[in-house]
């Protein structure tokens, strides 16, 4: 019987700026990504504008004119976009869950579904809000 | 010999919880939305009074509570699986969930006073 031989070391070759994302990869690691940026800046951003919503009618006119900024609302776009990519890509991965559109073919037609349906939403309420 | 795999100070349960709570909680979270909306669809927009009136019921102020609590707990799972895949070393990895869940407890902390310790 022939001694057990260690495998060889496979290549690993994960240069991001080299490899082509497929579609799917993209729309997981921007999931990953809005969620990040939901924990350190919507949470609390969210957490002051309730209290300041909640607060004196100065406090809630004060809140307003700092979101009338065009620099606040482009923010606050950025905030909605990660809240509806992170919600669809969310949704996405429960029905892959229960084997709905996890065959290739549908998880790239959803992954793009995902990245075109956040971006429009927020495309829909920044022209509305401007 | 019964020879148990060793278990490392990932911060991972190696289990089926996180993975379950991370869906039953973002259900919490859609329905809380869904209420949200449903509340200014309702009253065909909400300005401040109504707004105040809105979380004056206390009832909603639970809701609220339930959904940023259902928040922290996912947040939490998704950020430890960040940190398990990004930093390597234990000596940054620790710190830094702990770092993460000193945040989550603040989040926490602050809501309750927005919730109820408003005047």
């Amino acid at each position: 019987m022939a001694a057990p031989t260690r495998p060889k070391p496979r290549p690993v070759y994960l240069n991001l700026l080299a490899i082509r994302m497929p579609v799917p990869a993209i729309a997981s690691i921007l999931h990953r990504l809005s969620g990040a940026v939901l924990f350190f800046v919507g949470v609390p951003a969210g957490l002051w504008a309730l209290q300041a919503s909640l607060g004196s009618a100065d406090a809630y006119d004060a809140m307003r004119s700092c979101l009338a900024h065009p620099l606040a609302k482009l923010a606050a776009l950025g905030l909605l976009w990660a809240y509806l990519h992170h919600l669809f890509a969310g949704l996405r991965h429960v029905l892959a869950d229960v084997h709905v559109a996890s065959e290739l073919k549908p998880a790239r037609q959803t992954a793009v579904l995902t990245i075109v349906a956040a971006l429009a939403v927020t495309v829909i309420v920044g022209v509305r809000a401007w | 010999m019964v020879t148990r795999e060793r278990k490392h100070p990932v911060g991972a349960h190696y289990g089926l919880v996180d993975w379950l709570a991370q869906r039953v909680t973002a259900v919490v979270m859609i329905l809380y939305t869904l209420l949200v909306l449903g509340a200014i669809a309702w009253h065909g927009g909400l300005d401040h009074a109504a707004w105040k009136a809105l979380f004056a019921h206390q009832a909603f102020r639970v809701a609220t509570f339930l959904c940023v609590a259902a928040l922290l707990y996912h947040a939490w799972v998704g950020m430890r699986n960040i940190s398990m895949d990004y930093v390597k070393p234990l000596a940054l990895r620790l710190p830094l969930q702990a770092a993460i869940v000193a945040a989550l407890v603040a989040y926490g902390g602050w809501t309750i006073g927005i919730l109820w310790g408003q005047p």
